[in-house]
């Protein structure tokens, strides 16, 4: 299966050595769209900091400090390389994709007039729904929706229709965390650009799985987080073009984003990407990202591509003939299988499947509104990552085909 | 030695079923006399309500609404036939061995009548919020009447 031995990457990430039973049960890790494990390289990369090179960066005049600047430059070369970014200076660390995102409503609300527009879809995560709706109330302008195919899908034809002249910016995930569809992610910036809108690219489940260039995509932002993608919790990243970066205002102010100030108020900002990290940073957090980047390339990311496909494939087939589960998402082209059984809550559920050792999430998947579109209050997430093998998969089917009644969780 | 019901899987989770499949004293009531919790967090989808109305030291109707998981649902329902018409006094010393119970102490099994059914809880770690969502929905209320009346 795919192009890399599984069980021998599997060997790369303590996880699976330390929590191999859960519930008794072999381990079987399904919630990698919530978040990922590490690779050993990545835990390391990321101790490396604390263990050879703790100091604070852009402060120190000693050799120590000058290492810290280099190393950090480094990493933000590194995600640079991993995005085809033309300049690292368009890389500006984040805590994640949550921050990243309300970092660029916030800058970009200054281009904002009253009664401008703005383009989200109903499948949009909380954290590129919410920082939005701050804007939208703080400069009075609207929230518009792409409307969805009847999959779920957002189409460049679509958006083409919500689209109007005073759209000023459009933000959309690449891909859904609830459906796991892969959006057409350039036709849509293309249409946007048409406009004259800026687009805004939510990135945190695409960025993990496949490979993103923002230079062939040609989006203005992108955003994503770390953890979802082997690297370390509290580290993210937001990308966007230079010239953009050097207008935008910066929503954290502090040590380091400033070249001067003085007691009238008056404030000479850094140049991105320095103006968006205020403070202290999270280097060692820098260090694992870069080197999850890294990991990810050598194992190849259309490599990873197909090996999720296949998995999905095989779990689909084994399900197929099961008539009292619904799948909302069969045609999805990611990891990403969203499924209820019929008359069992979903909750209830996913504690079926913990007691058999699976880990699935069930919930609204920060997505609330899209659960309208479902016609349901939850649903039981699947999401499968590089990591997952086969065995993964059969002990899940069968979970799903023999899991017996909903309430066993709860008294065998 | 007898064996109690709690030791009976089979008895507690008719209890369960039969309480989720038909939950009792469920409905809202839009009346001033009743204090309302509503009960929904980030973190799970339950999102329950649960009103008591409080007269002279006492529960005289206790009534809940909503959408909930099996355990929540059946756990909520349960609460309800317990607290409703016992005193301030009775429903807080219900509550604390109900309590007990999920985090495996030594607990009055008389005072949790149906409430049993989720013995097992402390197996399924993750459940133990869906098991005392009302009841700690219920805490709030008794706290704001106590409040109410000494505040
Ligand atoms: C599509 C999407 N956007 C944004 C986020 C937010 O990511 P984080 O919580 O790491 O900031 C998530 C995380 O679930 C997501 O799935």
């Amino acid at each position: 299966m795919g192009k890399f031995d599984v069980d021998k990457l599997r060997r790369d990430f303590p996880i699976f050595e330390n929590y191999s039973l859960m519930q008794n049960k072999r381990f079987v890790y399904l919630d990698s769209a919530a978040t990922t494990f590490k690779p050993r390289q990545v835990i390391q990369a990321a101790d490396y900091y604390y263990e050879y090179c703790c100091a604070n960066s852009h402060r120190g005049d000693y050799d120590l400090a000058h290492m810290v600047d280099v190393k950090y430059l480094e990493a933000r070369k590194t995600v640079a390389k991993f995005l085809n970014a033309k300049d690292p200076a368009e890389i500006s660390f984040t805590s994640g994709a949550s921050m990243s995102l309300n970092t660029i409503a916030y800058g970009l609300s200054d281009i904002l007039n009253e009664g401008d527009e703005i383009v989200l879809s109903e499948a949009e995560h909380a954290s590129n729904v919410l920082p939005w709706f701050s804007v939208a109330e703080m400069k009075k302008v609207n929230i518009k929706y792409v409307p969805l195919t009847k999959e779920g899908r957002v189409t460049p034809s679509n958006l083409e229709k919500v689209i109007t002249s005073r759209t000023k910016i459009v933000s959309l995930a690449q891909v859904t965390n609830v459906l796991g569809y892969v959006e057409p992610i350039k036709e849509l910036i293309s249409v946007a650009h048409k406009h004259n809108c800026l687009f805004v690219v939510d990135g945190a489940q695409s960025v993990p799985h496949m490979k993103v260039d923002v230079q062939d995509l040609d989006c203005d932002f992108l955003a994503f987080s770390g953890h979802k993608m082997l690297g370390p919790t509290g580290i993210g990243v937001m990308y966007g073009k230079l010239e953009l970066l050097k207008k935008m205002k910066p929503l954290l102010s502090g040590g380091g984003m400033n070249s001067r100030f003085d007691t009238c108020g008056n404030v000479a900002y850094e140049l991105p990407p320095a103006k968006f990290e205020a403070g202290t940073q999270n280097i060692s957090g820098a260090f694992g990202l870069a080197r999850a980047c890294q990991y990810l390339e050598e194992v190849g990311l259309d490599n990873i591509v197909e090996h999720e496909r296949e998995l999905r494939i095989r779990l689909l087939d084994g399900i197929k003939s099961n008539d009292k589960i619904i799948i909302y998402n069969k045609d999805a082209d990611s990891g990403i299988v969203t499924f209820n059984i019929k008359g069992v809550f979903a909750q209830d559920e996913a504690s079926l499947l913990n007691s058999k050792g699976i880990a699935v999430r069930s919930g609204q998947h920060c997505a609330k509104i899209l659960m309208d579109f479902l016609h349901t209050d939850a649903t039981v997430r699947a999401s499968l990552y590089l990591y997952n093998n086969k065995e993964d998969i059969d002990q899940f089917i069968d979970a799903l085909n023999n899991g017996g009644d909903f309430l066993d969780a709860y008294f065998n | 030695m007898p064996t109690s019901i709690s030791e009976n899987a089979s008895i507690l989770r008719d209890i369960i079923m039969d309480h989720y499949s038909h939950p009792r004293n469920k409905k809202e009531i839009n009346d001033p006399a009743y204090l309302t919790v509503h009960m929904d967090s980030a973190s799970c989808i339950d999102d329950i309500y649960v009103q008591i109305k409080p007269e002279n030291g006492k529960i005289v109707d206790c009534v809940w609404h909503g959408n909930g998981c099996a355990i929540s649902t059946a756990s909520t329902s349960i609460m309800t036939t317990l607290i409703k018409g016992k005193s301030l006094e009775e429903a807080k010393y219900i509550m604390s061995e109900f309590n007990k119970m999920l985090n495996e102490e030594e607990f009055d099994e008389e005072a949790l009548g149906e409430a049993i059914a989720f013995i097992n809880t402390y197996k399924q770690p993750s459940r133990i919020t869906c098991a005392n969502i009302s009841w700690r929905g219920l805490d709030e209320l008794l706290k704001e009447e106590e409040e109410h009346h000494h505040g």
